[in-house]
């Protein structure tokens, strides 16, 4: 795949084009090799650079990278005999939102995530990863399933919002919403969730009340997608960077606020450019935080999830 | 002025005289359906119903409990409760400026207000969101008095009654307001467990974060005829299918058609149809409230 670059990752995309052209041309004359480190090194730097002082705008921006990880690449590369399960016994399965059974070191874990899909195809397929009603009630499915085996939930949160349209209205989005809200806060298995992309609305929180909320250093979550802030504050969708400021949609401002408990750091240059040490790190938090909550009495767990809501507001 | 106004200023001015002639005194108002003019003491005695065409106008919080529940056995709670910028939000105001003007225009401290009274004689806990509060929106502090009227009603034993109205999250507390869903939602499962009744009463308009969360959840959702309630709204489902909805979409109808409510109930015969039901409730139960 070739790598794509937004416009702030440009002057890193000049350097790789000037290494690839110098790989070639240090075929006849080795001379060049000296060069071609310099250049490496250089590129790395610059990467550590901006990547240090992205603006609210540009991690909306990196959230929402066309190359960023996806639900579906931290299962394959996290968990060992990944099985999906499908449907809501109800009406459909909604591609939108993966889910099944997967295993870390001999033990089970159900996994829930919003996916965006990668190409075009799929992308239509998965609805760009934004849920009807039948995608919170598969997950409603797994999830009481998860209870009843007891199987951790990791739940992986990426998505725009949940589907604004005539069919998702007919059969219940807020219902669908609300009732999985309800049950999460007092499901009787342990729930980790990652902010792995771009966190909005609902849609996102629908699959998204645990016991532990950690978010990639790049990732975002807000009230609304800064370009819907924008429109209802604004009055117009022009206003999405001054919306995702206001918002506070960064990682390192949801901790302040204590929205979120950790933030896991991205290799240099964002999850995009290195997705297994992005899931190893995801991996090493699903591990240890597992650990932590498997040895407290459910319901003192069940306790502090409550109380943990509680708190904010 | 623009060019027009400036070349006739008779226009700009005509029309601010005309609004103000649709309402002298404060005792004509107009019915936004029918437009029928209607006299206020009338208006007061049918519950803000239009006796012509049956149109629901809009009233605030405090109407609305004072026409529910019994007269003076209202007991607020959590009056004392303000809101302050924990984002420090700013846009073309700050999020401050903005609650100074909602609090100086409705002269409620927040978009919801709660208590206990009684309905016939029945000690209950009710809620009401007040809409021209920042658009009934709930933030944080919204949250918290949801969370503590629940808690009464778990603690007392009583039934709880919400009457929501509201646009949603509200965007000035972004996550905070967010988890607010999360909050309300999870306070209303403790209520359950300990088989207590929760009326959700559907008032014009509800959307978003409160749709998809306590408004949804009742054991009994009643709406009221023609209350629009979604997920999301009108224009941005418009925006996105780019299909013309029809007239009906998200009214109280559609939603009894769609399985999404119980009933409408006209708002006349609200306190006789849920007293009705928490008796019916309740009537097997060993911790009888009634």
């Amino acid at each position: 795949m070739k790598n794509f670059y937004l416009d702030f990752e440009k002057p890193i995309s000049d350097i790789v084009d000037k290494i690839e052209a110098l790989k070639i041309a240090s075929e006849d004359d080795p001379k060049l090799i000296p060069e071609i480190e310099k250049l490496k090194s250089k590129e790395k730097n610059l990467r550590k650079r901006i990547f240090s002082k992205l603006s609210i705008w540009q991690k909306v921006q990196i959230a929402r990278h066309p190359q960023r990880p996806h639900t579906k690449d931290y299962i394959d590369l996290i968990f060992s005999n990944f099985v999906e399960l499908h449907g809501d016994r109800q009406y459909a399965d909604d591609a939108a939102i993966i889910g099944g059974i997967g295993d870390i070191d001999n033990k089970s874990f159900m996994i829930i995530g919003h996916e965006k899909g990668r190409e075009t195809e799929e992308k239509v397929k998965r609805n760009f990863g934004m849920p009807h009603p039948e995608g919170y009630r598969k997950a409603k499915r797994l999830m009481l399933l998860a209870e009843r085996f007891s199987l951790p939930i990791i739940s992986f949160i990426d998505t725009a919002g949940a589907y604004p349209g005539i069919e998702g209205e007919e059969r219940g989005q807020s219902e669908a919403i609300a009732s999985n809200l309800a049950l999460m806060s007092k499901l009787k298995t342990q729930i980790l969730v990652f902010i792995t992309g771009e966190g909005g609305s609902g849609g996102a929180l629908g699959i998204g009340v645990g016991d532990h909320y950690s978010i990639l250093e790049h990732a975002t979550y807000s009230v609304a997608s800064p370009e819907a802030c924008s429109s209802i504050i604004w009055r117009t969708a022009e206003k999405a960077a001054s919306a995702a400021e206001a918002m506070k949609v960064s990682a390192q401002e949801l901790i302040k606020i204590g929205i979120v408990d950790e933030i896991i750091s991205e290799p240099n240059g964002g999850a995009h450019r290195n997705y297994s040490k992005t899931a190893r790190a995801i991996k090493s938090s699903i591990l240890e935080n597992i650990a932590k909550f498997k040895a407290i009495d459910m319901d003192k767990l069940l306790e502090m999830r409550y109380q943990k809501l509680l708190k904010i507001g | 002025m623009n060019w027009l106004t400036r070349l006739i200023p008779s226009i700009g001015k005509s029309k601010e005289t005309a609004s103000k002639s649709k309402i002298p005194d404060g005792v004509w108002n107009n019915c936004p359906s029918c437009e029928a003019i209607l006299y206020q003491p009338e208006l007061e005695k049918a519950m803000f119903v239009c006796p012509k065409c049956g149109y629901h106008l809009r009233i605030g919080a405090r109407k609305r409990i004072s026409i529910f529940i019994d007269k003076d056995t209202f007991k607020e709670f959590g009056e004392e409760y303000t809101t302050k910028n924990p984002l420090k939000f700013k846009d073309l105001k700050s999020y401050d400026q903005r609650i100074k003007e909602a609090v100086n225009s409705t002269g409620e401290n927040e978009a919801l207000v709660t208590g206990m009274g009684k309905l016939n004689d029945l000690q209950v806990v009710v809620a009401a969101f007040e809409f021209r509060f920042m658009g009934g929106s709930m933030g944080g502090i919204v949250g918290t008095k949801f969370v503590e009227a629940v808690d009464f009603a778990i603690k007392e034993n009583l039934p709880l009654i919400c009457f929501s109205t509201s646009g949603g999250a509200r965007m000035q507390e972004s996550m905070i307001s967010l988890m607010q869903m999360a909050k309300t939602s999870a306070a209303l499962e403790r209520l359950k467990k300990s088989s207590l009744p929760y009326f959700s009463v559907m008032i014009d308009p509800i959307f978003g974060g409160v749709s998809a969360s306590l408004a949804m959840l009742g054991d009994i959702n009643i709406a009221e005829p023609g209350a629009l309630v979604g997920f999301a709204g009108r224009r941005v489902i418009e925006d996105t299918v780019r299909v013309e909805l029809p007239d009906d979409f998200q009214k109280a109808e559609f939603l009894l058609e769609h399985g999404a409510i119980d009933m409408i109930v006209h708002r006349t015969e609200l306190r006789a149809t849920i007293s009705d039901l928490i008796s019916k409730l309740h009537k097997n139960q060993d911790n009888a409230v009634v």
